[in-house]
C-alpha cells in the first residue's frame, strides 16, 4: 500500500501548484482552473485521510462529495462572471478588472 | 400612572404620520401629537405632585421595570423623578411649538414632520430610562434625526454640519459607551451586574474606578452640552439646521448631556465629581466668558444664538461642578430656562429669516415697526438672555450665582465672579443685535412690505413665552419640584468621606 | 382697606397699566391709554399719601422712633440654608418718602404727557413703559431683600431701556438706550458680586437680618466680615463698595456717568421722571437703605464721598459749557445727586452725626421737585422751539410766562435761595460736610457757586438773551402741561419748609436740622454772586462769555468736550476689548478649537487613505494577502501561542 506521506506530497504539490497559478496568471479562466487545482488537493486530502486515519468512517468521502458540488457550482458562477467581464470589459485578463476598489 | 404612554404617543403619532396620506394630514397629525403630549406631560407632572403630596418619597416614581436582555442585564426600566418631568414637560413644550413654527413646511414635510417626532420619542426614552443601556439606546435614536434633519432641509453648508453634528455627538456616545462599559464590569465585580441606576447607585463604586470612569462620562455627555471645547458642533449644526432642528437641538438636545452629567456622572460617581470639580469648574468659566465672547463678535443670528447657548450651558456644568445643593438646582433651572429661551430665539430667527431671507445682522434693521409681533418675540429671548428677572433666566442664573459662591475659597468665588462678569457680555451682544435689527430706520425698503407672525407662529411663541414666564415669575414651583431629586444627590454627597 | 392692601396696590396699580396697555397693544387710541395711565397713577399717587399720612402720624411707633417693619412677605425663589428671595413690602420712613416722591412725579409726568406726547405714535406702548418704570421703581424701594432689589433694580434698568429708545426709528435714541443699559450692567455686576459677599457674610439676604447681623459687634458674622479676606482688604469693605459700584452706575456718578447726558434722547417727559427724579436716586437709596453697614465701615464710606464730590464738582463744571437744554440739566442732575452721595458719606449713625443722612435725603426729596420741573420746563420749551439747542431759544420770557415763571422758580431752588426748597436740604448737606471735613464742604461749596452759574446762564440764555427766530405761533402748551408745572413749581417753592428731620432720620429718631442761619451766609452769597455773574454774561448778547472761553483755553474745551470720557470708553470698547478679546475669542474658537476638530477629522481622513490604498482590486494581491495571512495566523496558532 502507498504510503500516506506519498499521497500527501501529491496533493501539496497540487495545492502549490494550484496557488502558484492562482497569484502568477492573468486570464481569468486559467485562475478558475487554479482554484479547482486547489480544491482538488483538498479533496485528495480528505479522501487520503478517511482511508488511513478512519477507515471505518465515511465523513471524508462525504465532504469530498460536497466540494465537488460546490466546485461545480461555482465554476459555473464564476464562468457566468468571466463571460459578462468580457462583455463589458472586452477582455478576461484580471489586471483589467480592477474596478472593485475604493 | 404608567409611563410607557410617553414612550408610545410619540410611537404613534410617527406611525400615523407615516400612514398618513400627504403633507397636510401630515403635519394634522404631528400637531395632534404634540398636543397630546404636552397634555400627557401636563397630567403627569399633575400626577406626580399628587403623589408626591400623599408623602411617597422614593426616589422614583411609577416604575417600569422588565427584563430586556437577560444574559447582559439589559433592563427596560422607566421612572420619573422631578428632574425627569421638568425635562418631560419641556421636551413637550418644545416639540409642539417646533410642529407649529414648521407647519409651512413644504418640501417633504412628511418625512421631516416623523424625523422631528422621532426626536421627541428618543428625548423622552432618555428622560425616562433608568437602565443606563436604555438609555443610551434612546440618546443614539435621538442623534440620527438630527442628522439627517440638518442635512437634507438644512441650509448653507448643512452637509458639513451635518457630518460635524453627527460625528462629534457620535464620538461623545462613544465615549459613554466605554464608561458603560466600565460600569458594568465594576458592577459584576461589586456582585450586581447590569446597568440600572438604581443598583448602580447603592454600590458604592471604589474611589479609582469612579476617577477612571467619570471623565469618559463626563465627557462623553458634556460633549452633548457642549463642554469646552467639544462645543465647535453647536455653532455649525444650530447655524444650519432648519428652524424647528434648532429649536429643537439647542432647547432639547444638548439637555440630554446636561442631564447625563448630573444624572450618570454626578449622582452615581459623587467621589470622582468632588476630584474632577475644579477642572470642570475651569472648562466651564471657559465656555461661559469664551462663549459670550465669541459671540460679540458674530454676524449671523443664528450663528450667535448658538454661541450664547455655549456660554449658558457653561452655566449649566459650572452649577453640577460645584456640587452644592442651590447650584445644582440652579443648573437644573438653567437647563429647563435655556430651553425654552433658546429655542424662543431659534424661533424668532427663523421668522425674520423666512421673510427676509438674510440672517445677517447688518442686512436686517428698523424690523420693529414692520412685524412687532415677532421682534417683540425676539427681544423677550433676548431679555431672558441677558438674565432680566421675571424672565426665566433670571431665576436661574442668579440661583447658579448664589450656590457657587456658596463654595468658599478664593478659587471658587473666582471662578463665580468671571461667571458673573458674564452677564454684562450678554447685555452687550444681545442689545447690540436688537438695536441693529429691529431698531433703527428701515435698512431695506421692501421690509416694508413683510408680513408680522402668522397664527401658527403666534401660538408657537406664546407657548414659550408663557414657559419662560412661568419659570421666571414664580420660580418656586420648579424648585419643589427638583427638591426631593436634588436631596438625594445632596445625601450622596454628604455620605463621601473627608477630603485629606 | 388696611395697610398691606393699600401699599400693596401702590406699585400694583401701574403694573395693572402696563399689563393693560401692553395687551391691548395698538387696539386703544393714545388718548384713552393715556387717560388711563393717569388715572391709575392718580389712584396710586393718592393711595401713597394716604400710607405716607398713616405711617408718619397715624400708626407712629412706641417711643418717638419710626421703625422698619416688613409688613408682607412671601418665599419666591428658596436656596439652601437660610437664604432665599422673599418677596416683600418693607414700610420704613425711606421707603414710604420714596412711594411718595416717585408716585407724585410720575403722575405730574403723565399729565404733563398728555399734552406733551399729543399725537405721538404707539401712545400705548409708552404708557405701558412708564407704568413698568413705576412699578419697578416701587418695587425697589419698598423692597425687604437685597435680590429683590436687584431685581427691581435691573426692571428699572430695563423700563428705562424701553423709554429711551422710545423713538426707536432714531439710531441716536437706540444707541443711547444701549449704552445706558449697558453701562448700568456693568455696574450692576458689581452689585451682584457686592450682594453675594454680603449675603454669605452675614448668611442672610433680608436686609434687615443682615444689618443686625453685621453691625452686632458680638455676632460671629461681624467677626468674620471684618477679618481681612480678599488683597488684604475685608469683605464687608468690598461687599460695600462693590454694592456701591452697582448704585454709582444708576446715579450717574463718575466714571460710570457716561450713559446719563446720551440719555436725554428719550422723550423728556420720561427724562423727567426717570433721569431727575427716581431711576438716578436708586443709588443715594441704596446706600441710605444700607447705611447702618456703610457707617460702621470707614473705607467705603470715603469711597462714597469722595466719588460723590467728584461727581458733583465735574459735572457743573461740563455743565457750565453744554449749550443742550437737556444735557446741561443732565448733568446738574449728577453733579446734585453727587451732592447727596458725599452727604451720605460724611454722615455716621445716630444722633448729631447723622445730620448728613438726613440732609441728603431731604435733598433729594426737595430735588425731586425742581428738578423734574426744570424737565418739564425743557419739554414745555422744547415743544415750542423743536430744537435742544439754547441758540434757538432766547427771549422767550414773554410768549411763555407761566413756564418762565416755574422755570425760575426752579432755578432759584436749585441755587439754593431762601425760602426755596433747595436751600434747605443744600444748607443741611454743606452743614454736614462742614462738621466732617473741610475739603469736601469746599468742594460743595464751589459746586454750589457753579449751579447757580450754569443754571442762571441757561434761564438767561432761554428767556433773556437774543430772541431767536420763531415766528410767533401758538404760545404756552396746553393746560395738561401747565396744571403739573404749576403744582411742582408750587413744590420747589414748599417743600423745603417741611420738618425733614423729624420724619426721615438714620436710627428713625426724629433729628433736628441745624438752626445756625449764619452758616447759610457763605453758599447764599456765592449762588447770589454766580447769579449776577451769569446775569452781566447772558442776560444780553455779549462778548464775556467768548473770551472767557478764550482765556480758560484747555480747561474749556476740555470741559465742553466733557472731559474726553466718552472718547475714553470708546477706546477701551472699540479699540480694546473688541479687537483685541472678542475676534482673538472668535477666532481662536473658529481656528484653533474648531481647527482641532477638524484636525482629527482629517487626520483619520489621512488615515483612512492611507488604508485604503490596500484595497487595489486586484484579485491576485488579495489572494497573496489571504495566504500570507493564512500563513501567518498558522505560524502564530503553531508555534507561539501554544499553550
Amino acid at each position: 500500500m502507498i504510503p500516506l506521506s506519498h499521497i500527501l506530497a501529491v496533493s501539496t504539490a497540487l495545492f502549490f501548484i494550484g496557488v502558484y497559478g492562482l497569484l502568477t496568471r492573468r486570464n481569468l479562466i486559467t485562475l478558475l482552473m487554479s482554484v479547482e487545482l486547489i480544491l482538488n488537493s483538498v479533496n485528495i486530502n480528505f479522501v487520503a485521510f478517511n482511508k488511513y486515519l478512519f477507515p471505518e468512517r465515511l465523513d471524508g468521502l462525504f465532504f469530498t462529495l460536497f466540494i465537488i458540488a460546490i466546485a461545480a457550482a461555482e465554476a459555473a458562477v464564476a464562468i457566468a462572471i468571466v463571460i459578462n467581464l468580457y462583455r463589458s470589459h472586452g477582455s478576461i485578463d484580471v489586471e483589467d478588472s480592477r474596478d472593485l476598489k475604493y | 400612572m404608567n409611563l410607557n404612554w410617553l414612550l408610545l404617543f410619540p410611537l404613534l403619532t410617527a406611525l400615523g404620520i407615516l400612514a398618513s396620506g400627504g403633507p397636510r394630514p401630515a403635519r394634522r397629525v404631528a400637531c395632534l401629537g404634540a398636543l397630546l403630549q404636552l397634555a400627557l406631560a401636563c397630567l403627569l407632572a399633575g400626577l406626580y405632585l399628587q403623589q408626591r403630596h400623599g408623602g411617597d418619597t422614593s426616589p422614583f416614581l411609577f416604575e417600569t421595570n422588565l427584563s430586556w436582555y437577560g444574559p447582559l442585564h439589559i433592563r427596560y426600566h422607566l421612572g420619573l423623578d422631578g428632574i425627569s418631568l421638568s425635562m418631560i414637560l419641556l421636551t413637550a413644550l418644545v416639540t409642539l411649538s417646533g410642529v407649529l413654527v414648521s407647519w409651512s413646511q413644504q418640501e417633504l414635510s412628511r418625512e421631516f414632520f416623523l424625523l422631528l417626532t422621532m426626536l421627541s420619542l428618543g428625548a423622552y426614552g432618555f428622560f425616562l430610562s433608568l437602565d443606563l443601556f436604555t438609555q443610551f439606546f434612546f440618546l443614539e435614536l435621538a442623534v440620527i434625526p438630527k442628522f439627517m434633519l440638518i442635512g437634507i432641509w438644512g441650509s448653507g453648508r448643512k452637509e458639513y454640519s451635518a457630518m460635524k453634528l453627527a460625528l462629534m455627538l457620535l464620538g461623545g456616545s462613544a465615549l459613554i459607551f466605554v464608561g458603560l462599559a466600565g460600569l458594568y464590569v465594576a458592577s459584576g465585580q461589586a456582585g450586581q451586574p447590569g446597568l440600572d441606576l438604581a443598583t448602580l447607585q447603592g454600590l458604592g463604586l471604589p474611589a479609582a474606578t469612579q476617577r477612571l470612569l467619570f471623565p469618559f462620562l463626563f465627557v462623553g455627555f458634556g460633549i452633548f452640552t457642549a463642554l469646552f471645547p467639544f462645543h465647535t458642533w453647536v455653532p455649525d449644526g444650530h447655524a444650519s439646521a432648519p428652524t424647528a432642528a434648532s429649536m429643537f437641538l439647542a432647547g432639547i438636545s444638548m439637555k440630554l448631556g446636561g442631564y447625563g452629567c448630573l444624572r450618570v456622572a454626578a449622582f452615581l460617581l459623587p467621589e470622582a465629581a468632588r476630584y474632577y470639580s475644579p477642572v470642570i469648574l475651569v472648562l466651564a468659566t471657559i465656555a461661559i466668558l469664551y462663549g459670550a465672547l465669541a459671540t460679540l463678535m458674530q454676524t449671523d443670528l443664528k450663528y450667535m444664538n448658538a454661541y450664547s447657548s455655549v456660554s449658558h450651558c457653561g452655566f449649566v456644568l459650572l452649577g453640577i461642578g460645584m456640587l452644592t445643593r442651590t447650584a445644582i438646582t440652579g443648573a437644573m433651572l438653567q437647563m429647563v430656562s435655556h430651553g425654552l429661551m433658546t429655542a424662543l430665539f431659534f424661533a424668532a430667527i427663523g421668522m425674520i429669516y423666512d421673510r427676509t431671507h438674510t440672517r445677517q445682522v447688518a442686512a436686517l434693521g428698523g424690523l420693529l415697526s414692520v412685524m412687532p409681533f415677532i421682534s417683540t418675540v425676539f427681544v423677550i429671548a433676548g431679555l431672558c438672555s441677558l438674565g432680566l428677572p421675571g424672565l426665566s433666566g433670571f431665576a436661574a442664573e442668579v440661583t447658579v450665582f448664589m450656590g457657587s459662591w456658596e463654595r468658599a475659597g478664593n478659587f471658587y468665588h473666582g471662578v463665580t465672579v468671571l461667571a458673573c462678569a458674564s452677564i454684562v457680555v450678554t447685555a452687550v451682544y444681545i442689545l447690540r443685535a436688537t438695536g441693529t435689527a429691529l431698531l433703527g430706520p428701515l435698512r431695506e425698503e421692501s421690509y416694508g412690505r413683510l408680513a408680522d407672525a402668522r397664527w401658527n407662529e403666534r401660538l408657537a411663541s406664546a407657548l414659550l413665552v408663557a414657559g419662560i414666564l412661568l419659570v421666571g415669575l414664580a420660580p418656586f414651583w420648579l424648585v419643589r419640584l427638583l427638591d426631593p431629586a436634588t436631596d438625594l444627590i445632596m445625601q450622596k454627597l454628604a455620605a463621601l468621606p473627608p477630603v485629606n | 382697606m388696611n395697610d398691606v392692601t393699600s401699599i400693596a396696590l401702590i406699585p400694583l396699580l401701574p403694573l395693572a397699566g402696563f399689563l393693560l396697555l401692553g395687551l391691548l397693544g395698538r387696539s386703544v387710541s393714545g388718548r384713552v391709554a393715556g387717560v388711563l395711565a393717569t388715572l391709575l397713577m392718580a389712584g396710586a399717587s393718592a393711595l401713597a399719601l394716604v400710607v405716607a399720612w398713616h405711617y408718619f402720624f397715624r400708626d407712629q411707633a412706641a417711643g418717638n422712633a419710626y421703625l422698619p417693619q416688613v409688613i408682607w412677605q412671601a418665599s419666591w425663589l428658596p436656596f439652601s440654608g437660610g437664604l432665599g428671595i422673599n418677596v416683600g413690602i418693607l414700610a420704613d420712613p425711606i421707603s414710604v418718602m420714596m412711594l411718595v416722591v416717585v408716585t407724585f412725579v410720575s403722575l405730574m409726568v403723565h399729565v404733563f404727557s398728555l399734552g406733551y406726547m399729543h399725537g405721538e405714535e404707539r401712545l400705548p406702548a409708552y404708557y405701558a413703559f412708564l407704568g413698568l418704570f413705576t412699578f419697578s421703581m416701587l418695587g425697589l424701594v419698598l423692597s425687604p431683600n437685597l435680590l429683590q432689589t436687584y431685581i427691581f433694580w435691573e426692571l428699572v434698568g430695563l423700563s428705562s431701556y424701553l423709554l429711551i429708545g422710545f423713538y426707536f426709528q432714531r439710531p441716536a435714541a437706540v444707541a443711547a438706550a444701549k449704552k445706558a443699559f449697558i453701562v448700568t450692567r456693568f455696574a450692576d455686576l458689581g452689585f451682584l458680586v457686592g450682594i453675594l459677599i454680603l449675603a454669605f457674610c452675614g448668611n442672610s439676604l433680608d436686609i434687615g437680618t443682615l444689618l443686625d447681623r453685621l453691625t452686632n459687634t458680638q455676632a460671629p458674622q461681624y467677626a468674620a466680615a471684618t477679618t481681612a479676606s480678599f488683597a488684604g482688604i475685608t469683605a464687608l469693605t468690598w461687599g460695600l463698595t462693590l454694592v456701591f459700584v452697582g448704585g454709582a452706575g444708576k446715579s450717574a456718578m463718575f466714571p460710570l456717568h457716561i450713559w446719563l447726558p446720551d440719555a436725554m434722547e428719550g422723550p423728556t417727559p420720561v427724562s423727567a421722571l426717570i433721569h431727575a427724579a427716581t431711576m438716578v436716586v436708586a443709588g443715594v437709596y441704596l446706600v441710605a437703605r444700607l447705611f447702618p453697614l456703610y457707617s460702621i465701615n470707614n473705607a467705603s464710606l470715603l469711597v462714597v464721598t469722595a466719588v460723590g464730590s467728584f461727581s458733583a464738582l465735574l459735572a457743573a463744571l461740563i455743565a457750565c459749557t453744554q449749550t443742550d437744554i437737556k444735557r446741561i440739566l443732565a448733568y446738574s442732575t449728577m453733579s446734585q445727586i453727587g451732592y447727596m452721595l458725599f452727604s451720605l458719606g460724611v454722615a455716621r449713625y445716630g444722633g448729631e452725626q447723622a445730620a448728613g443722612f438726613t440732609a441728603s435725603l431731604f435733598h433729594l426729596f426737595t430735588h425731586a421737585f425742581f428738578k423734574s420741573l426744570l424737565f418739564l420746563c425743557a419739554g414745555a420749551i422744547i415743544h415750542r422751539v423743536h430744537s435742544n439747542e439754547v441758540k434757538d431759544m432766547g427771549g422767550l420770557r414773554r410768549r411763555m410766562p407761566v413756564t418762565h415763571l416755574c422755570f425760575l422758580v426752579a432755578c432759584l431752588a436749585i441755587s439754593g435761595i431762601p425760602p426755596f426748597a433747595g436751600f434747605f436740604s443744600k444748607e443741611q448737606i454743606l452743614h454736614a460736610a462742614y462738621a466732617d471735613h473741610k475739603l469736601v464742604y469746599a468742594t460743595g461749596l464751589i459746586t454750589s457757586g457753579l449751579t447757580a452759574f450754569y443754571m442762571f446762564r441757561l434761564y438767561f440764555l432761554i428767556f433773556w438773551n437774543q430772541p431767536s427766530r420763531q415766528e410767533d405761533g401758538h404760545r404756552e402748551g396746553t393746560l395738561s402741561m401747565l396744571v403739573p408745572l404749576g403744582i411742582l413749581a408750587a413744590c420747589s417753592l414748599l417743600a423745603g419748609l417741611i420738618p425733614f428731620g423729624r420724619f426721615v432720620s438714620a436710627d428713625g429718631r426724629p433729628a433736628s436740622g441745624s438752626s445756625d442761619w449764619t452758616f447759610a451766609l457763605a453758599p447764599v452769597l456765592l449762588a447770589a454772586a454766580a447769579i449776577l455773574v451769569a446775569e452781566r454774561m447772558y442776560r444780553r448778547p455779549s462778548p464775556w462769555p467768548q473770551r472767557l472761553a478764550e482765556r480758560l483755553g484747555g480747561l474749556y474745551r476740555a470741559a465742553r468736550r466733557k472731559f474726553y470720557m466718552d472718547e475714553l470708553y470708546l477706546f477701551i470698547t472699540k479699540r480694546i476689548i473688541f479687537p483685541w478679546i472678542g475676534r482673538p475669542a472668535a477666532w481662536i474658537d473658529r481656528n484653533v478649537v474648531d481647527g482641532l476638530m477638524n484636525g482629527i477629522a482629517a487626520a483619520t481622513q489621512r488615515i483612512s487613505y492611507w488604508i485604503r490604498a490596500m484595497q487595489s482590486g486586484r484579485v491576485q494581491q488579495y489572494a497573496l494577502f489571504f495566504f500570507g495571512g493564512v500563513l501567518a495566523l498558522a505560524w502564530v496558532l503553531i508555534y507561539v501561542w501554544q499553550n
